[in-house]
C-alpha cells in the first residue's frame, strides 16, 4: 500500500461517512413523516389503553420529545454503537440484526459469487460462438432467467426440487434438533441454501451472461487480440489470457451498482425460503411498525453496500491498471 | 515470376482475398497478387489506403475476418507450404517464423497486462525455457529494441509508455519467438516524424543484424525510399508496378507509379515554387472497379485498350522489375 492508495481510502472513508449521515438523517425524518408513532399502534392493537398510560409510554421512550431532539439523541446513540430500541421484540437493534446478518450475507455473497460465474462464463460461451446455435440456445435460456420474477423462480424450484423430487430442504437455514459435527453443519446449511441461492441469481445470471457477451463481442474486435493470435496464441488463451479480464471490466462495475438491489431480492428470498436473515426481520418490523428496528437495518444495510461499493472499487483498480488512485 | 534471389524466403503466387457477400457474387479485394520477399530482404508494399496492403500482409498471418475468404496459387514461407494451412500449421508458423508488427501500437498492445508479461508469453510460446530465462530474454529484447531503464519498463503498463515506446515494445514483441519474416503494417503511420524516424532506422538496423525479411507497408514513399530494397505498388487490389526501389523510383514505367511520385513533395519544402501534383479521383472500391485496367478512368495516357482487358503484369528485365500498363512511359535515357 503506497501513499496514494492511502489517500484515496481516506477520501473514500469521508465519502461514506457524508453518505451514511444523509442515509441516518433522510431515513429518521421519513420515518417521522408518517402519522402515527409506536404506542398508536400499540394503543390501536391492544384497545385499552388510555391516554394517560399513552402518555406515559410516551415520555419512556423519548416520544414526546421534538423531532430534533429525538433526532440528536438517535445520533448520538448511534455513535456509540447504540441503534436503539425494538419495542416489538424487547432487545436492543444492533443485537436483533446481528443475529441476523450473517444468514443474509451468505445468501447475498453465494448469489453474487454464483450469478457473476454462471452469466459471466455463459456470456463469455455465447460471444465465442457467436451467432451459432449454442449462442443462440444460451441467449434464449438467460431471456427467460430474465423474464421471470425471484418469488416465481424460488416457488418453481421448491416445488420442483423440494416438493416432488425430495432433494432439497424446502427452507430454513439448518435443520432444527439434530446434534451435528461442524462439518455437518456446514454441509447441512450448503444443502439449505442451494434453492435460495439459485433463484436469488437466476435473474442475475441473466443479466451478467448478457452483459459479458455483449463486453466479450467488442473486446474480441480490438486490436490487441488479433495481436495475441499474430503472437501464435490459440483461441482459448487468447479468450482466457487476453479479453476475459477487459471484458470483466463492465459485469465489476455492474455488481457494484446492483448489490443494493440484491438485498431487496434477498426480502423476496428469506421470506419464500423461511431463512432468518435481514430482509424478513425489515419486512416483519415494516409491518409492526417497529420504526427503531427499520431504521437499524437501513442504516446497516447502506454500510454494508457502501463497504461493498468500496471494495468494488480496489478490485476494479487491480484489474484495469489505466484507472489510476487519484485525490 | 517476380522472384530477384535465388531462395526467396516469402514466396506469394496468385493471392487473392475474396469479400464473401450473401447476395451479390464474391469480390476480390486483393486480386491475383504474387511477390517474394529474400532473406535479408525488405520488400515495400505501397499504395493509397483500400490498395489492399494490410489485407494482404494479414492474409498471410490467415488474421482476416471471416467474411473474407482467402485464396492462392501457391504460398510458401521459409520451405513450408502456407498455400492452405491448418489452424494448427499456422499458428505456429505465427510469431516464430513470421511475425506482424501493427500500425497503432496503443491499441495493439493489451491495456491489462504489463509489458512483461506480454513480452514473456511471446516468448515461452515458441521457446521451453523457464520463467526467469524467459524474463531475461525480455530484459534482452527490450535492451535490443533501445528501450531505455529497460529493466524498469518491464513492469510497465503499455499505458504508461510513449508512443515510440509502445512501438519498440511491439518489435520486441515480434521479434520473441525469433521470426525470419516480418510484415510491418504501416509500422510508423501512428507516430511523429522525429519518432517515425528512430523507428525505421530501428527496423532496419535489426533487419541487418539478424538476416530479416521484411515485407513493409506503407504509403510514404521517402519511407520506402530509405527501407527497401523493392518495392511492389499496388493499385485497387492489384500489383502494378514492382522492382527493385532505385529502377522504379528513377524511372516509373506505370503513370501511377509515376503520379506517387510526383504527389511527393521535392526536397525540404515546396518552397521553390514547384507545385505537388494530385492524382484526380479516387481508388475505386473493389465492387466498383472498372472491368479493364482499375486505374483507367484516373489515367491521362488511357486509351480504349485499357478500358477492355485488365493489362497483366509483364516482366521487364531479369532483375524482376514488371509493370501492368498497355502504355507504358518511355524508359528515361540516361
Amino acid at each position: 500500500m503506497n501513499r496514494h492508495v492511502l489517500r484515496y481510502l481516506g477520501w473514500r472513508l469521508l465519502q461514506s461517512l457524508v453518505v451514511i449521515a444523509i442515509v441516518i438523517v433522510g431515513s429518521f425524518m421519513l420515518l417521522h413523516l408518517v402519522p402515527g408513532d409506536m404506542v398508536d399502534i400499540l394503543g390501536g392493537q391492544r384497545g385499552d389503553m388510555d391516554a394517560e398510560l399513552m402518555a406515559i409510554l410516551r415520555a419512556r421512550y423519548g416520544l414526546d420529545q421534538p423531532m430534533l431532539v429525538q433526532l440528536f439523541h438517535y445520533v448520538t446513540g448511534v455513535l456509540q454503537g447504540d441503534l436503539g430500541y425494538s419495542y416489538r421484540n424487547q432487545t436492543d437493534v444492533l443485537s436483533l440484526i446481528l443475529q441476523r446478518l450473517p444468514a443474509t450475507i451468505l445468501l447475498v455473497v453465494c448469489s453474487v459469487i454464483v450469478a457473476v460465474f454462471l452469466g459471466t462464463m455463459a456470456g463469455v460461451i455465447a460471444a465465442r460462438h457467436v451467432h451459432r446455435p449454442i449462442d443462440v440456445i444460451i441467449s434464449m435460456v438467460v431471456l427467460v432467467f430474465y423474464a421471470t420474477p425471484v418469488f416465481m423462480t424460488g416457488l418453481g424450484l421448491v416445488i420442483v426440487f423440494s416438493v416432488k423430487l425430495k432433494l432439497l430442504p424446502v427452507g430454513g437455514l439448518f435443520t432444527p434438533g439434530v446434534d451435528m459435527t461442524t462439518l455437518q453443519l456446514v454441509a447441512n446449511v450448503a444443502k439449505h441454501m442451494v434453492l435460495p441461492v439459485l433463484s436469488l441469481s437466476l435473474f442475475y445470471i441473466a443479466i451478467y451472461a448478457r452483459l459479458a457477451r455483449a463486453s466479450m463481442l467488442q473486446v474480441l474486435s480490438q486490436d490487441y487480440i488479433r495481436t495475441a493470435y499474430a503472437k501464435g496464441l490459440g483461441t482459448t488463451h487468447v479468450i482466457i489470457g487476453h479479453a476475459l479480464r477487459n471484458a470483466l471490466l463492465p459485469v465489476v462495475t455492474m455488481v457494484g451498482l446492483q448489490i443494493a438491489e440484491l438485498f431487496g431480492g434477498a426480502v423476496l428470498t428469506e421470506t419464500i425460503f423461511s431463512l432468518p436473515g435481514v430482509g424478513r426481520l425489515a419486512y416483519d418490523a415494516v409491518f409492526e411498525r417497529d420504526y427503531p428496528l427499520i431504521l437499524g437495518v437501513l442504516l446497516v444495510c447502506s454500510f454494508v453496500i457502501i463497504l461493498v461499493n468500496l471494495i468494488i472499487d480496489f478490485v476494479y483498480t487491480l484489474l484495469d491498471p489505466r484507472v489510476e488512485v487519484s485525490r | 515470376m517476380i522472384s530477384a534471389s535465388p531462395a526467396p524466403l516469402l514466396d506469394v503466387e496468385g493471392l487473392s482475398i475474396l469479400l464473401k457477400e450473401k447476395k451479390r457474387p464474391d469480390v476480390a479485394a486483393v486480386d491475383d497478387v504474387s511477390f517474394s520477399v529474400a532473406p535479408g530482404e525488405t520488400l515495400a508494399l505501397v499504395g493509397e489506403s483500400g490498395a489492399g496492403k494490410s489485407l494482404t500482409a494479414l492474409a498471410l498471418m490467415r488474421l482476416l475476418p471471416k467474411t473474407l475468404g482467402v485464396a492462392a496459387k501457391r504460398i510458401t514461407l521459409d520451405g513450408r507450404d502456407l498455400t492452405a494451412p491448418s489452424d494448427n500449421e499456422i499458428r505456429a508458423i505465427r510469431g516464430s517464423v513470421m511475425a506482424m508488427i501493427f500500425q497503432d501500437p496503443l491499441s495493439s498492445l493489451n491495456p491489462v497486462l504489463t509489458v512483461e508479461r506480454q513480452l514473456v508469453e511471446a516468448i515461452r510460446l515458441h521457446e521451453p525455457i523457464s520463467k526467469a530465462d524467459a524474463r531475461r530474454r525480455a530484459l534482452e529484447l527490450l535492451e535490443m529494441v533501445r528501450i531505455p531503464a529497460a529493466a524498469t519498463r518491464l513492469a510497465e503498463y503499455p499505458h504508461r509508455l510513449s508512443g515510440g515506446m509502445r512501438q519498440r515494445v511491439m518489435i520486441a514483441m515480434a521479434l520473441a519467438g525469433r521470426p525470419k519474416l516480418i510484415l510491418a503494417d504501416e509500422p510508423t503511420t501512428a507516430l511523429d516524424v522525429t519518432i517515425s524516424g528512430q523507428i525505421i532506422d530501428l527496423l532496419m538496423e535489426l533487419q541487418r543484424d539478424l538476416g530479416l525479411g521484411m515485407l513493409f507497408i506503407t504509403h510514404d514513399l521517402h519511407v520506402v525510399r530509405t527501407v527497401a530494397h523493392r518495392v511492389a505498388v499496388m493499385y485497387s487490389g492489384r500489383i502494378v508496378e514492382t522492382g527493385t526501389v532505385d529502377e522504379v523510383f528513377a524511372t516509373p514505367r506505370h503513370p501511377y507509379t509515376e503520379g506517387l511520385i510526383q504527389a511527393r513533395p521535392h526536397g525540404s519544402f515546396a518552397v521553390d515554387g514547384h507545385r505537388l501534383r494530385e492524382i484526380n479521383g479516387t481508388v475505386p472500391v473493389p465492387a466498383a472497379r472498372p472491368s479493364g485496367c482499375a486505374f483507367e478512368p484516373r489515367c491521362a495516357r488511357a486509351e480504349a485498350d485499357c478500358r477492355a482487358q485488365v493489362p497483366p503484369l509483364v516482366p521487364d528485365n531479369d532483375e524482376g522489375r514488371a509493370f501492368a500498363c498497355f502504355h507504358p512511359l518511355q524508359e528515361r535515357v540516361a
